[in-house]
């Protein structure tokens, strides 16, 4: 399947794996290797390997990539080129219902050892379909040390059939600890340009140009940030009032009023993401304990219940931790590039491109009304507030701290 | 004058170094010698400051005649000369005269030791005080404590006291009283932990009170009591945050009524009130500060500072530096 607009490379599966032509040909070249193990023949020696670690900035696509190379491996098409996005194979994969592809999200702050050493038991199974067993792990910084030391000592003796790809930040590599990252191979993901972003969102969004254009120039690189801002005026609506806040702040009062904004709509942001997803959770773990019926041993079903369900509640509540923290960390990353482009702007260096060019009005007032020094301060107050907020400082107190900051200047 | 009722005894000997219980014993005694004699005054001497002839006077039937309670203090320590003194008064004791001898059981002199034989010997009223050490014991105490007070706990419920409150039984038996008027008698595990919850809440705020005003020696004293009686780092962080927040945003808004100002800011009157208050000399600069300040603690706290002890204190003495500048 090609077309006149598509590079032969981004086909298929990879059609996802928005501007990165270079990792894409190393993933499809592995897959192709693969393949050919699968079928019994020689591999072009080193093309595949069983552990990968996919590093890029965040929106680069980390775990977009990985899933396309997960579906690519358990293509079922007999072509020299897997990856076709169309077989069973491909699709379940991409779908993340295949019965070989276990992909990891951890859903509290860290993975536990227990959780992993299941995960590695499970990977150590021979793969129903014939092909690989894969495990993605999404935020592999996120292990903790227990659970890091349990996934290497499957990763260096690793199943002939099973494929480990982890994903992480690659502002913080040292948060995946050096002994595991020696025994993968590195895919380094680059920020995609913006006119990948706008393409992909036009292509398979079906955004209007002009709207993929302004999107994929606000998004910083981040693809899901670009669609969502591209398809959901909320988040549109969202970004608004947080660039509204540097020229917004007049009043000592102000502070306190845009503080309890942004705490607020990050709350409601969480409950909005995880309510229906808890009550579905609840009822499908009631229904699991309820089919036990009556009779003997129903008392301490019951107790296991009442365990199962307060586990349940911890791990939601610290889902809903995670969001309101992801949702305030975006508005951050906003604010932070608005001070970034008023720096910039008061430098004249025109060559460089703005975080927020839509709103170069904004900045330029702010350029020509503030010291360096101030604008300077000011970013710095919201680079802390991301660090604050990393180390579980409670939220109000670190962003009306921040918008003190954000105020005085 | 009449004879009295009730003769107290005329000598005493407190044996023991658990200080509330010595304290009580010394207590019962006066008490004993006011229903004798409703005028009987209290003196208390540390045996070391005290010389043969100062005992003497003392003891000596006062001109008034007014009963009198004499509490030796530290009798351990007693040299030879005093402590014979105090022997040979034993043996022909005043009349309308308590003395209360209060000796730990050791002694470094040969004297000093034997001092309670003798008391014993000439027939004083002895209350024994040991340091309770078991647990077994301390429990006792509580339940003991509990019953006094006009109540009763459950075995949960003293476990759970011990846990929250510590082995101190001054501690233990303020606790315990509390408890007991709080939840109608009947004392529980759930109702120590709401007590305990209070108790440390109320501690963090009267830190935060203190600091806001700029009371550097209140704030100080305040924190070092909720940090001796084990009162959480993170609520103390978090009473300060509350305390500094509130203020900065009662002063962002400027003076207005307390109960307009309430509706606006999601506060009671009476917060907004004390917050109008609390914010007469700050400056905005200052306030300022202290929201960095209390943001910083709160990380410090949840484990970004080595000791957060330390930096409870540096952050009050921080929040009471900021109050004392003076405009800009
Ligand atoms: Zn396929």
């Amino acid at each position: 399947m090609t077309s006149a607009t598509v590079a032969p490379t981004a086909s298929g599966v990879w059609s996802v794996v928005v501007g990165q032509p270079g990792a894409v040909e190393v993933l499809s070249a592995a897959a192709e290797a693969a393949a050919a193990v699968v079928a019994g023949g020689e591999a072009s020696p080193g093309a595949m390997t069983h552990a990968w670690l996919f590093t890029g900035p965040p929106g680069s696509g980390r775990s977009v990539a990985a899933k396309a190379f997960a579906a690519a491996l358990q293509c079922t098409v007999t072509d020299d080129r897997p990856g076709c996005g169309e077989c069973a194979g491909c699709r379940t994969a991409l779908a993340g219902t295949h019965a070989d592809v276990r992909v990891v999200v951890p859903e509290g702050l860290s993975i536990s050892v227990a959780e992993m050493r299941a995960l590695v038991q499970t990977a150590a199974r021979r793969p129903t379909s014939g092909r690989w067993q894969v495990v993605i792990i999404e935020d592999a910084d996120r292990l903790t040390e227990g659970a890091a030391n349990a996934l290497l000592k499957a990763v260096e003796e690793p199943p002939p059939r099973t494929v480990f790809l982890l994903c992480a930040p690659s502002d913080h590599p040292d948060d995946v600890s050096v002994t595991i990252r020696s025994r993968c191979r590195v895919i380094a993901l680059r920020t995609p340009p913006a006119s990948a972003i706008a393409d992909v969102l036009v292509r398979r969004d079906g955004v209007a140009q002009a709207k993929a254009a302004w999107a994929a120039s606000v998004c910083g690189g981040h693809v899901g940030r670009a669609r969502r801002l591209a398809t959901d005026p909320a988040a549109e609506q969202r970004r608004e009032a947080v660039l509204r806040i540097p020229l917004g702040l007049r009043r000592a009062a102000d502070v306190f009023t845009c503080a309890d904004e942004l705490v607020k709509t990050a709350e409601a942001e969480a409950s909005e993401v995880n309510d229906t997803r808890n009550e579905a959770e609840r009822q499908a773990l009631e229904t699991a304990m309820g089919a036990g019926g009556t009779g003997k041993g129903t008392a301490s079903a019951t107790r296991g219940a009442k365990g199962a369900m307060k586990d349940l509640e911890r791990r939601q509540k610290s889902r809903s931790t995670r969001t309101q923290r992801d949702s305030l960390d975006l508005a951050l990353v906003d604010l932070a590039g608005f001070y970034r482009d008023v720096l910039i702007t008061a430098t004249g260096a025109r060559e460089v491109s703005l975080n927020h060019p839509d709103r170069a009005a904004d900045v330029a007032t702010a350029a020509a009304s503030w010291s360096a020094e101030s604008a300077l301060r000011r970013l710095e107050a919201v680079l802390a507030c991301r660090e604050a907020l990393e180390i579980n400082v409670k939220p109000r107190i670190a962003i009306e701290a921040m918008i003190t900051a954000l105020h005085r200047g | 004058m009449n004879a009295p009722a009730v003769t107290p005894d005329p000598l005493h000997l407190i044996l023991g170094d658990e200080e509330l219980l010595v304290e009580r014993a010394v207590r019962t005694a006066f008490e004993a010698a006011r229903l004798a004699d409703s005028q009987a005054d209290l003196t208390r001497v540390r045996v070391t400051d005290l010389t043969p002839p100062e005992l003497a006077e003392l003891v000596s039937p006062s001109l008034f005649a007014e009963g009198r309670v004499i509490v030796l203090e530290a009798a351990q320590e007693a040299g030879k000369e005093i402590a014979d003194a105090v022997i040979s008064y034993c043996a022909h004791p005043a009349d309308g005269i308590t003395l209360v001898v209060v000796h730990t059981g050791g002694g470094r002199s040969k004297v000093a030791k034997e001092l309670p034989a003798a008391l014993r010997k000439a027939g004083a009223r002895v209350t024994e005080c040991p340091k309770l050490t078991k647990p077994a014991d301390r429990d006792a105490f509580v339940r003991n404590e509990v019953r006094a007070a006009g109540g009763k706990i459950d075995p949960e419920g003293v476990a759970a006291l011990v846990e929250a409150v510590g082995s101190d039984l001054r501690e233990l038996a303020a606790a315990a009283s509390q408890l007991v008027a709080d939840s109608a008698g009947k004392v529980n595990a759930d109702a120590v932990r709401r007590y305990h919850r209070g108790r440390a809440e109320v501690t963090g705020f009267a830190v935060a009170e203190k600091a806001v005003i700029g009371d550097r020696a209140g704030a100080m004293e305040a924190l070092r009591w909720a940090m001796q009686t084990g009162v959480a780092h993170v609520l103390v962080a978090d009473a300060l945050a509350d305390a500094v927040r509130t203020v900065a945003r009662v002063s962002a808004v400027g003076r207005a009524d307390p109960f307009q100002l309430a509706g606006q800011l999601g506060m009671p009157p009476w917060k907004v009130k004390k917050a109008q208050g609390q914010a007469r000399g700050w400056t905005e600069q200052g306030l300022a500060e202290c929201m960095q300040v209390v943001a910083g603690l709160n990380a410090d706290v949840k484990g970004a500072a080595a000791d957060p002890d330390y930096a409870l204190e540096r952050a009050v003495l921080r929040i009471v530096a900021a109050h004392q500048q003076r405009g800009r």
